[in-house]
């Protein structure tokens, strides 16, 4: 489950801190284990994505932050939410989704988590917190109503995708 | 001294293995326990034998059936050294205890109303205070914050000291003549502390207010007789002590729970039903609407029998040895740091600590990876991670069929996990951030 790359994402963790001028922000916590992460979004005069974060957690929760900034930083939200659904699908797929490296990048590294219902949770708080930060910039693109509701559908509708106060 | 090895034989789920193939090292008995043979098989038999409905029908199967379910209830009450009578089963502490913290919002929202039958011990008013502590699991708490929502009354609380004590210097204080209701931990799921309650208590009793303690992590694990406690209401699961999952229970004084009002109504629990309104049933049946958990009453049972061959006595001072050894063993891994007690002392075996650079979840999923179950996060008491400056913590909790040779897995875990991360003692001072 640990790859080396969530390893080296853990502790070396890309592109992490705030943005001078976010668009949208979100707070998420994971409430079983008290991981929270705040992600941020904002967009580059070029039209791509700058992506702040800040959190603590356990390896994989940091981890996936970390290819998270490094994976959507820079594309339109128009190629950076496919990447996301490809997390996503990976993610929920408890390990029989066969992750796609063109697409996902270090991303696939977290296949292995995938097995551990537990911890796929920590893997997809910045995600999720993304999303929510994305609407709030309306960047989240067409239909971001279908992608929550899709998601919910996926988790069992527990706490996962829920913002703290 | 117990037997281990032959008490593991009763307990087929040790048996089996985990993770490829590795043998199950099961640490996290503070969650919930496992289960003897002997109980497995005597729901088994009850529901082969004598399934039906309880304290209703007129055929043979009923009235043994009510038989089963009352014993039950009549050799737990005995097991805490209560009357049958006083033992109110819901399906878990967390029940229990809404069923305790409901009595006052319900009181208060019916004083509004009816004057007549309200016992104005259970009325909350703004200006009065509601104690915990702030070591309180969240069952204990959450129900409290809530019942002073709806009333307007206060929330209060006993705070810790450095090493997980009550800070005792502020009973006098935070109990005063305001409070109607005292509600603390006898021992706390997450910092192993075993608290006075007694002291507590009688302060409670002192300034007028109602006593209620949580019991869950300590009567499975200790000998407990409810009444010495000096409370008013006892709460506590018998899924932590070898029972099956959805029964729990509420010891109350005879006149205490007389007076309460109920918490669910509907079937079972009345006196006399009319259109325009009913009368309940007298204790502990006006607490238990619906058809109850027979069959995991005569498991408990089955539990208590198991628990009181073995000897609580026996099982405390197993676990106290544990607990030392585990402390000592603890203590010599570098960068481990142990949230709560540091010595066994009024202590009991669950066991919290943090490792440096380490997050918690990591530090559980290398022990998982090595077949050790324990548990990581918050344990349900986040406000008390918060008061020691941690976000989670990892927690092994031992119980009788636990011996020396499961916490040294542990503690070969915690260092395996170091050296995967590279945190050992030579990297313990950078966090990894
Ligand atoms: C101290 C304490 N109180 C209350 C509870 C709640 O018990 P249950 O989940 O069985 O309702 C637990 C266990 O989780 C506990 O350890």
């Amino acid at each position: 489950m640990y790859q080396e790359i969530i390893l080296d994402h853990y502790k070396h963790p890309r592109g992490a801190g705030v943005l001078d001028r976010p668009l949208g922000e979100a707070h998420h916590v994971n409430p079983t284990c008290g991981d929270e992460v705040t992600v941020q979004i904002g967009l580059d005069p070029s039209g791509g994505l700058l992506i702040g974060y800040l959190g603590q957690g356990c390896s994989i929760s940091q981890a996936s932050a970390s290819v998270m900034a490094e994976a959507l930083t820079g594309r339109t939200p128009a190629d950076a939410w496919p990447i996301r659904e490809a997390f996503l699908e990976l993610m929920h797929g408890r390990g029989t989704v066969e992750p796609d490296e063109e697409i996902l990048g270090d991303g696939v590294a977290f296949a292995g988590v995938a097995k551990y219902p537990a911890r796929v949770k920590c893997a997809l708080l910045a995600w999720m917190a993304l999303q929510d930060a994305a609407i709030k910039a309306g960047l989240a693109g067409a239909g971001p109503e279908d992608t929550i509701s899709e998601d919910a559908q996926a988790d069992g509708g527990d706490e996962e995708g829920r913002a703290a106060p | 001294m117990l037997d281990v090895a032959r008490i593991r034989k009763d307990f087929p789920v040790l048996e089996r293995t985990v993770r490829g193939g590795q043998p199950l090292v099961y640490l996290d008995s503070g969650a919930t326990s496992q289960k003897p043979t002997s109980v497995l098989d005597a729901e088994r038999h009850f529901y082969e034998n004598a399934n039906a409905g309880v304290h209703r029908g007129a055929h043979a199967l009923a009235e043994e059936a009510t038989d089963a379910y009352e014993s039950a209830r009549s050799r737990i009450a005995g097991f805490v050294g209560a009357r049958s009578e006083d033992i109110v089963f819901t399906k878990n502490a967390t029940e229990a205890l809404n069923l305790a913290a409901y009595a006052f919002s319900n009181a208060t929202a019916l004083a509004q109303h009816e004057a007549a039958g309200i016992d104005p011990r259970f009325v909350l008013r703004p200006g009065d205070s509601v104690v915990v502590t702030e070591m309180e699991h969240h069952a204990n708490l959450v129900p409290w914050q809530e019942a002073c929502r709806k009333t307007g009354a206060t929330l209060r609380w006993l705070p810790l000291t450095d090493d997980g004590r009550l800070d005792l210097r502020a009973v006098d204080d935070v109990i005063d003549r305001t409070t109607k209701v005292v509600s603390v931990v006898h021992q706390s799921n997450i910092l192993g502390t075993i608290n006075p309650v007694r002291l507590i208590m009688d302060r409670a009793r002192q300034v007028g207010a109602i006593g209620v303690v949580d019991a869950c992590q300590s009567i499975p694990h200790m000998p407990v007789s409810v009444g010495e406690l000096g409370a008013d209401l006892v709460a506590w699961s018998g899924h932590k002590m070898l029972g099956p999952t959805g029964i729990g229970m509420l010891w109350g004084s005879a006149e205490i729970l007389d007076a309460m009002p109920p918490f669910l109504t509907g079937g079972s629990m009345i006196e006399m039903v009319r259109m325009e309104g009913s009368t309940f049933a007298a204790p502990p049946q006006k607490f238990e609407a619906g058809t109850p958990m027979v069959a995991q009453a005569v498991g408990l049972a089955a539990a208590v029998d198991y628990l009181e061959a073995v000897g609580m006595e026996e099982i405390r001072e197993h676990e106290h040895g544990l607990t030392a050894y585990a402390l000592h063993a603890l203590s010599q891994v570098p960068g481990v740091r142990v949230i709560g007690p540091q010595d066994a002392v009024d202590r009991g075996s669950a066991i919290s600590f943090v490792v440096a650079g380490l997050h918690p979840h990591d530090v559980g999923q290398v022990l998982d990876s090595r077949g050790v179950a324990v548990r990581v996060g918050h344990h349900c008491a986040w406000p008390t991670c918060r008061r020691f400056d941690v976000p989670a913590t990892t927690r092994i909790s031992p119980y009788l069929y636990n011996d020396e040779s499961d916490i040294d897995a542990a503690v070969d875990g915690i260092r395996a996990a170091q050296a995967f991360f590279g945190t050992g003692a030579q990297h313990a001072a950078p966090g990894l951030s």
